[in-house]
């Protein structure tokens, strides 16, 4: 973790108004140019933990800070401009064209009708080039590949200019070419300064990429460090309560975690 | 970036839905079943005393009552627009709210009882009942789907439904229980109609319309991010409660303003928008302007043709608007598909 911190949270407990559920001190720093992947079996809280780092729920204690400012006070529009949040499931009740939906990423920056200046104009190409939407930008989003719409959508929230992106299963449905090419994506933001929370239930795709990882189960980090620490057999078999083998990836040494079907399966 | 919207295509856009609203702002109140010379007219205000029976029709009858049609039916196109957009769902009108059914029981409350007349202001005892009946129905609802953090869409949906359903009920309850001679003037009501519209009524509609119009054109330009859904407009720095809030009670105001006078003309907020989405494009910016614009206009011309297809009876606006709405509004679906 870089000594810089853009996201703070700082002994958040959270629980759904009549739910037993909760989730429980959490303390998660991100820095600019941190790579921090979310991990955990479902229902252990990822979605949540991303959604009360973004401001879209607001903790029962604790605070989240960012840019030392506590989100929950700000203003949406300033929270925007810092911080980048792409939910998992989006779908659009109307048929926009891509370059329209990435556009609208400016909205923070506007006031009144929100015609687009110069400035604004040269963020939405930005946009498009990194996220290598530019080609089909006239065409309508419901007419996209769930690879292309995921890319739409992440223009969309770098048109923000945010410091910190939070990414909500980014790369659910997509195939092995299109995960890779997206998380490489993120590793090359974080390059120039990005910092990036992502959260996904792919261990390997985490473990490949991530520089932290932090492991949530029952709505608690259980362990969070090095992708080493994290993806461990010991630790991993003791939270999945099952058999779990932890190799090393044979190329780049990165550790990968498979399933064990059990004795003689 | 050629589908960005700039302030060219954008005046553009808003200068063609004027001129179609200016020209049937011009034409209708000549047409009717009384021929109005236009000349004659134009000869009499020019200061001829006293009027002739043409500018006398003109300007008492004519205009207060177009002036009306366009603000009853620009209001219903703007709030099926928005209540399309913040409800997520196509089929979604300024009835879906239950706010309509309110206003239903407050007017065939106060026509069911003759002596009782109240009259404040400007205001009938009919637009009263009907306003008092909105006010609580979207009281009801909008207690019922708030939440800590602005308003809970399905509840919404569901409240706004079943308290148009017991609505329905009330009044079937006192149309039953009421002197049959007044069932018609009931019936007459709820089919929606601007044939009784002076400038009195006219200048009641103006107390809730515009703060109500007003508050949503407030919001307009964050419509589109809410069609990504709650979290993602949210994400792209949209106060989503606020909206959803200024909404809910702009949009219910505006339809309380319109029904408390012209009763529940159908049709006219669920078609436009999606017709001038299918010309201009789903940018709300313009979609809303341009719905109100395009909405005024239909409106007007439909009871343009009211007030002359049965020449010389009169039939309520509300029976043109249903009879063209529901195969127009197939023809937009079925070109879509």
């Amino acid at each position: 973790m870089s000594n810089e911190t853009i996201l703070q949270m700082e002994s958040v407990n959270f629980s759904y108004e009549g739910a037993d559920w909760q989730l429980r001190r959490i303390e998660l720093g991100v820095g600019p140019g941190d790579l921090v992947g979310v991990i955990g079996p479902n229902g252990a809280g990822k979605s949540t933990l991303l959604k009360l780092a973004a401001g879209i729920l607001m903790p029962n204690a604790g605070q989240v800070l960012l840019n030392g400012n506590n989100i929950s006070r700000m203003p949406r529009r300033a929270v925007a401009r810092q911080l980048g949040y792409l939910p998992q499931n989006v779908y659009s009740s109307f048929d926009y064209r891509v370059e329209e939906v990435v556009a609208m990423g400016r909205f923070a920056y506007l006031s009144g009708v929100g015609f687009l200046q110069a400035a604004d104009l040269a963020q939405v190409g930005r946009a498009l080039e990194i996220t290598e939407t530019k080609a089909f930008r006239h065409r309508r989003v419901c007419q996209l590949s769930g690879g292309e719409h995921r890319r739409v959508l992440l223009a969309s929230v770098l048109a923000q200019q945010p410091q910190i992106l939070l990414l909500d299963e980014p790369t659910a449905g997509l195939d092995l070419h299109h995960q890779t090419a997206f998380f490489r994506l993120l590793v090359n933001l974080t390059k120039e300064g990005m910092a990036v929370l992502v959260v996904t239930h792919d261990l390997n795709l985490a473990g490949q990429f991530c520089r932290r990882l932090v492991f949530l189960r029952e709505g608690e980090i259980a362990r969070q460090g090095k992708v080493e620490e994290v993806i461990c057999a010991e630790f991993l078999a003791q939270v999945y309560r099952d058999k779990i083998y932890v190799g090393r990836h044979p190329v780049n040494n990165r550790p990968i975690a498979l399933p064990l079907a059990g004795e003689g399966g | 970036m050629q589908y960005l919207l700039t302030r060219k295509k954008y005046l553009i856009s808003l200068a063609a839905y004027l001129l179609l609203a200016a020209g049937a702002l011009a034409i209708t109140p000549f047409i009717g079943s009384e021929r109005v010379d236009v000349r004659q007219v134009i000869e009499d205000l020019k200061g001829a005393v006293p009027w002739s029976t043409d500018t006398d029709i003109f300007i008492y009858q004519r205009v207060p009552r177009v002036l009306m049609g366009f603000l009853a039916g620009g209001a219903l196109a703007v709030v099926g627009g928005v209540f399309q957009v913040i409800l997520r769902n196509p089929l979604a009108t300024p009835y879906t709210l239950g706010v309509t059914g309110g206003s239903s029981v407050g007017a065939v409350l106060a026509i069911s009882v003759p002596g009782w007349v109240v009259q404040m202001g400007p205001f009938t005892s009919v637009q009263l009942f009907s306003l008092v009946g909105a006010v609580l129905a979207a009281g009801f609802i909008y207690l019922m789907a708030r939440r800590q953090a602005g308003i809970s869409m399905n509840t919404l949906l569901l409240a706004g439904v079943t308290v148009g359903i017991f609505c329905g009920a009330l009044i079937q309850l006192i149309i039953y229980l009421s002197n049959p001679h007044l069932l018609m003037t009931m019936v007459r009501w709820m089919i929606g109609g601007l044939d009784v519209v002076g400038y009195r009524e006219l200048s009641t509609i103006f107390i809730l319309l515009v703060p109500g119009l007003g508050m949503l054109f407030m919001q307009m330009a964050s419509y589109n991010h809410l069609a990504l859904g709650e979290e993602m407009a949210t994400g792209h720095g949209v106060d989503v409660g606020l909206v959803q809030r200024m909404s809910f009670l702009g949009g219910s105001m505006a339809t309380a303003a319109v029904v408390a006078i012209a009763g529940p003309i159908i049709f006219v907020g669920l078609l436009v928008p999606h017709a001038v989405r299918r010309i201009s494009g789903y940018d709300h910016r313009v979609v809303l302007p341009g719905s109100f614009l395009a909405g005024g206009a239909l409106l007007v011309v439909c009871d343009t043709a009211a007030r002359t297809v049965l020449a010389p009876t009169e039939m309520p606006v509300g029976i043109i608007t249903a009879v063209l709405g529901g195969p127009v509004f197939i023809y937009l679906l079925l070109k879509k598909k």
